[in-house]
């Protein structure tokens, strides 16, 4: 009897049983985290008197205080608005580059496929950080072999770490990074195109680079809006470049851009609650443009398919 | 460098190294608790430090007197300074921070507040007379809790290139005016050439500076606290230092840099306004110049005076976490007043000691390898190093100090006005203390 019974409920609880790992994993490691957070951006620390002493520091429920705080928070505001300006830079020149590369690389008359492919491919190797510190050494007048150069040219020697310039040296270290990976994304979705493609264009009597043009371009169209995706995350959340150039000069504030203030609050001022705070409301943004972008891209292609 | 990557990673070793040790150590502490003493079982402690080479130091306690007593320490090696603060009062919001750390002393405040450290007077307030007073006070807050044990300290001193100074013609100035002119002399005779820079980088050193002129930042009032960071002390080294930059009479770029060390080792800059663990830095960062540099006091406001600031130092400190305080504060005493312990310390890990009678001895007969010329550096060190001015610190020394670095960077840049500059720093630090709920008096 219970067998009878219970047969058919273990049929039905199976994909639950699949599923309950995953399920699991996710709320402890994820969900769990990220709730923690947003409640701690509710709450916030009060403090009496002195606050020498045991029992004066309290936990309180902050409201929308911190939200309210952070949203009205010129530093964060100038932070986003470079990373605007940064990334302006960054995704087009990036994205630019790898589409060019992956296109040559593809084309039939190219040489040292393999070895070009790997050289452009390898400074996604290395790691943010070490990149950052090379070409900062590189933007130092006094230790750059650039500027040795230049001078001993007589060229003007621009200052990479100041003002203007200075987006143009952290955009350099982002395109010298990224370019290779978004290069090999859209490399790889050519190569998946099949040949009859460009036997029938040929036979049709289009030159290479209207088969680049016509062809090539719109057939990897997906790629291109996947690696835009992946740019723009990658741009909202620049944190290591700016970081590790700011012992460099004095042009680059502890808050350049959104995470570096929320890195600042939570472990500079120790201020966990606005950190937290500040931190949902770039997840949300980053959220908000990621995702209204695919949104965008996806209803445009369903258009050109329709038509 | 910050290096966020590897730091994350070493930390969560760390976190799971100290997790598990937590354990065992609360399991020891199990049996104990029936006897109520923490000297009569054995005891094993946890130590949070980033001096190098303590490891080997503790050895010494963990062979000799650490034996006896059957109190093990290990060392758990951590980043420096702040991001170790950070740590601290994480591990300590889970009731897991470990028995001993190490701690920079305008860093006391904001633990104490946090209620991290405990109160270790009745164990070591016998070392009192072991240090200066001036050190001493930094570790009770002004109150009558002892909070730490001092072991390092920096008082501040005047680098200079001796025979650079030879070949300009130039003074070693003993007032600051004297300073801002052999500025302004080596700018006439070498014009690619500086004195020093002013480091927007190093809140540390300008704090230093402050002290010297007798600011006082932090200080309290009953129940509140006063900030001063813009008292007229202060505002006189802003609008000095200011000066300096806006007239180009020296460098605006930060210290610690590839680019620094290259001025420093080629002769580009040709002093520096440091602390007593000067030789160590110079001897990575200008190794060419080695035995070229002589040391002397920092310059003074006004002739007569005789008064030096502090740039670094640090103490020992028992967490309020520590099952076996008691054990804690004996060794935290052994690593500080010890002869044997102190000689180690400067031995092995380079470091200046806080403890008076240490800094006449061992290690510190002879002068750094680096400064062989000067054969009384330490005889000398010893004597500025009475001179420190008291310092006053508060509970978010952390916010001046990233303050300092954004409003002094971009007045840096722009050759600007650092008064303002040191204002945005006191509004930040006010508006800061406010917000925590602290009481403050305007």
């Amino acid at each position: 009897m219970t067998t009878a019974r219970r047969r058919p409920y273990g049929v039905k609880g199976a994909p639950y049983g699949f599923l309950l790992p995953a399920t699991i994993l996710f709320a402890l490691f994820f969900a769990l985290p990220i709730g923690y957070a947003v409640w701690l951006s509710f709450r916030k620390v009060k403090v009496s008197g002195l606050g020498l002493g045991s029992g004066a520091r309290r936990e309180v429920w902050a409201g929308l205080e911190n939200y309210t705080a952070a949203l009205t928070d010129s530093e964060l505001l100038g932070g986003a608005l470079r990373v605007l300006a940064y990334g302006c830079i960054v995704v087009p020149v990036m994205l630019g580059l790898a589409l060019l590369f992956a296109l040559m690389l593809d084309s039939e008359k190219v040489r040292f496929a393999p070895f070009t492919r790997l050289a452009i491919f390898l400074p996604y190797a290395i790691p943010g950080v070490v990149a950052a510190l090379l070409w900062g050494f590189l933007y130092l007048p006094d230790v750059s072999p650039f500027y040795f150069v230049l001078d001993k040219l007589g060229l003007p020697q621009p200052d990479l770490l100041d003002g203007g310039p200075l987006y143009l040296a952290l955009s350099n270290i982002a395109v010298w990074g990224g370019t290779g990976f978004n290069m090999i994304v859209i490399y790889t979705s050519l190569r998946s195109i099949p040949a009859e493609v460009y036997e029938a264009a040929k036979l049709d009597g289009a030159t290479p680079l209207q088969i680049a043009l016509r062809i090539k371009i719109p057939m990897v169209a997906p790629s291109l809006v996947l690696t835009f995706f992946f740019s723009i995350i990658a741009t909202l959340q620049v944190f290591s470049e700016p970081t590790t150039l700011k012992p460099l000069t004095n042009s680059v504030p502890t808050t350049w851009s959104p995470l570096m203030k929320v890195y600042q609050d939570a472990f500079g001022k120790g201020d966990i609650h606005a950190a937290a705070a500040q931190a949902t409301i770039i997840a949300l943004a980053t959220l908000l443009l990621s995702f209204g972008f695919l949104r965008a891209a996806n209803r445009r292609q369903k258009q050109e398919a329709a038509r | 460098m910050p290096n966020t990557k590897r730091r994350r990673l070493f930390r969560g070793a760390a976190t799971a190294v100290a997790l598990t040790l937590g354990g065992t150590a609360l399991a020891a502490c199990g049996s104990d608790e029936g006897d109520g003493e923490a000297g009569s079982g054995p005891v094993s402690l946890t130590y949070w430090t980033w001096t190098p080479g303590m490891d080997k130091v503790v050895d010494l306690w963990n062979k000799g007197p650490g034996k006896k007593d059957r109190i093990t320490v290990t060392v758990k090696k951590q980043a420096s300074g702040d991001t170790l603060v950070t740590k601290i009062l994480t591990a300590h919001k889970a009731g897991k921070a470990p028995d001993l750390v190490q701690a920079e002393y305008q860093a006391l405040p904001t633990l104490v507040s946090n209620d991290a450290l405990a109160d270790i007077s009745g164990e070591v307030g016998g070392a009192k007379e072991k240090f200066a007073e001036g050190v001493w006070q930094q570790t009770t807050l002004g109150t009558d809790a002892v909070y730490a044990v001092p072991q390092d300290i920096g008082p501040m001193m005047f680098y200079y290139r001796e025979d650079l100074f030879q070949q300009y013609g130039l003074k070693v100035p003993t007032t600051w005016e004297q300073f801002a002119e052999t500025a302004r002399a080596l700018k006439k005779k070498a014009p690619d050439k500086d004195l020093t820079t002013f480091s927007a980088n190093d809140s540390g050193l300008f704090a230093g500076l402050a002290q010297q002129a007798g600011a006082k930042w932090w200080t309290t009032q009953g129940e509140q606290w006063k900030v001063g960071i813009n008292d007229p002390a202060t505002q006189k080294v802003a609008e000095f230092w200011g000066g300096l930059v806006e007239e180009g009479a020296i460098d605006n770029q930060p210290m610690y840099t590839p680019a620094w060390n290259k001025a420093l080792n080629t002769g580009k800059q040709i002093a520096w306004v440091s602390a007593v663990w000067a030789p160590g830095t110079l001897t990575t960062a200008a190794p060419d110049t080695k035995g070229k540099w002589a040391m002397a006091p920092l310059p003074q406001w006004s002739t007569g005076e005789n008064v030096t600031g502090s740039w670094g130092g640090s103490s020992t400190a028992v967490t309020t976490d520590s099952k076996h305080k008691e054990a804690a504060a004996k060794f935290a005493a052994w690593l500080n007043t010890d002869g044997e312990a102190l000689n180690a310390l400067a031995k092995e890990s380079g470091i200046y000691p806080a403890s008076t009678a240490a800094q006449l001895s061992g290690a510190f007969t002879k002068s750094p390898e680096y400064f062989a010329n000067q054969a009384d550096f330490y005889t000398k060190a010893a004597e500025i190093a009475q001179t420190t001015a008291p310092s006053a610190w508060g509970p978010n020394v952390n916010v001046a100090y990233t303050a300092f670095k954004d409003a002094f960077g971009s007045a840096a840049k722009n050759k600007s006005d650092f008064t303002a500059a040191l204002d945005t720093m006191q509004e930040a630090t006010v508006a800061d203390l406010k917000k925590q709920g602290f009481e403050v008096s305007e």
